[in-house]
């Protein structure tokens, strides 16, 4: 048996007849080749899968492709472009905030959520606080942070 | 994960239609835990009935005298909700601490409350502040929900529309998370109202639970240094590479001196 994927991904409308268990990050890399997005530990815990669910961020490695019917996606490739970046993905380039770049995508989409949510009240504890859900194994925290602290006064 | 039925239900009625008519058919509510389970392959329902297009269990309301939260709403909802922080502040801190911004974004309290997982954070408080448990059939009190580890008085295909909890006079809810996981290790709620003091313990036991023992210490009076003269029974507590039960005990003790501290 399959299911209908019918959502919208970086603004555009998207169909797709997959496996009932087709994970929203398989849906996004392998059907839609929206590669961006990774798989990191594919248990919850790294948030390298992290993307937008009606501009909020979620692990698309525990969501059913079926599960974002109806709603709106974006992904990594749906913030910026080269030579017009999202200001969170030129403060990651500006201050070194990534060192072998697995993780950055999804830290990107969950930095975007902490401005967001924080916007007048950013300071380094409570980013580092609301990073709890992404983990980067280069152990570059220092630069994301500052990263971050820096595109809060560009968003 | 093994191959499902994937059903989206769009009443409640409908998902437990679904759910009786199914082999053996589970609810999906925001999937925080039920999907890496599923991952895992140590769960594999024949149906999925998901309840995310049911727009009638999401939301809160503050009424004079209770919270009532529809069982979809998400962690990041109460978290972020001014009507909750102004009637039960440590429902909002709770709400605040679970997993990581992007697991409250999905997750629900009804998914949270029906797992009965040992070591979630709502099960305290639904215990604590004597909360009601609202389902498709009946109204169940909070002190008879939770029956064993995974195990609860819900029926087969009995679902959660709300959980309502009672305004207390105060409340704290002092959780010692894991480093990793923000699964509580332990977690103790405390609440007072109306001459009654309760506090409900989460991560210790199989289950969540109320510590009476705890609870009759500071009815007589109400400081942490009547917390040390309490013998909290650790016999039945959970070991695992995180804790043994002997720290758990005393952490149950630990948490509910600092809580009533919070409090004084």
């Amino acid at each position: 048996m399959t299911v209908t994927v019918e959502t919208t991904i970086n603004g555009q409308p998207v169909t797709g007849e997959v496996d009932e268990n087709t994970l929203l990050v398989q849906f996004i890399r392998e059907n839609q080749e929206l590669t961006g997005t990774h798989v990191g530990c594919d248990t919850s815990q790294c948030g390298a899968c992290t993307v937008h669910l009606d501009g909020v961020p979620v692990k698309s490695c525990t969501m059913l492709a079926v599960q974002a019917n109806g709603h709106e996606v974006t992904t990594i490739e749906g913030i910026g472009e080269e030579g017009n970046l999202h200001p969170m993905q030129a403060a990651f380039q500006e201050n070194h905030g990534l060192q072998c770049g697995f993780c950055t995508p999804g830290m990107i989409m969950a930095s975007i959520g902490i401005v967001e949510r924080n916007k007048s009240n950013l300071d380094d504890e409570t980013i580092r606080r609301e990073l709890e859900g992404n983990i980067c194994r280069c152990t570059g925290y220092h630069n994301i942070v500052k990263s971050i602290a820096a595109a809060a006064q560009d968003m | 994960m093994y191959k499902f039925n994937y059903v989206k239900a769009d009443s409640v009625d409908a998902a437990a239609a679904a759910v009786s008519g199914s082999e053996d058919g589970k609810i999906l509510a925001g999937g925080m835990t039920l999907l890496p389970t599923m991952k895992q392959r140590l769960a594999a329902p024949s149906d999925l009935v998901d309840l995310g297009g049911i727009d009638a269990l999401k939301g809160i309301e503050v009424s004079g005298d209770s919270v009532t939260i529809g069982a979809m709403t998400t962690h990041a909802t109460v978290a972020a909700s001014a009507d909750v922080a102004g009637a039960i502040p440590a429902l909002t801190e709770l709400a605040s601490g679970i997993g990581d911004p992007q697991v409250r974004n999905r997750g629900t309290i009804g998914g949270s409350v029906a797992n009965s997982d040992p070591s979630a954070d709502y099960p305290a408080a639904v215990v604590a502040l004597g909360a009601t448990v609202v389902t498709n059939k009946r109204e169940i009190a909070g002190d008879d929900f939770f029956l064993d580890i995974f195990e609860t008085a819900l029926e087969e295909d009995e679902i959660i529309t709300a959980v309502r909890f009672p305004i207390p006079e105060k409340a704290a809810y002092i959780k010692f998370p894991n480093p990793a996981s923000r699964y509580a290790v332990v977690g103790v709620f405390v609440c007072t109202g109306g001459g009654d003091v309760r506090v409900g313990v989460t991560g210790a036991g199989p289950c969540a639970f109320r510590a009476t023992g705890i609870e009759d210490a500071l009815k007589a009076d109400f400081s942490a240094a009547a917390v040390d003269g309490v013998t909290v029974d650790g016999s039945e507590f959970n070991e695992d590479m995180h804790a043994s039960a002997e720290f758990r005990t005393s952490l149950v003790s630990v948490g509910a001196k600092r809580a009533v501290a919070a409090l004084s």
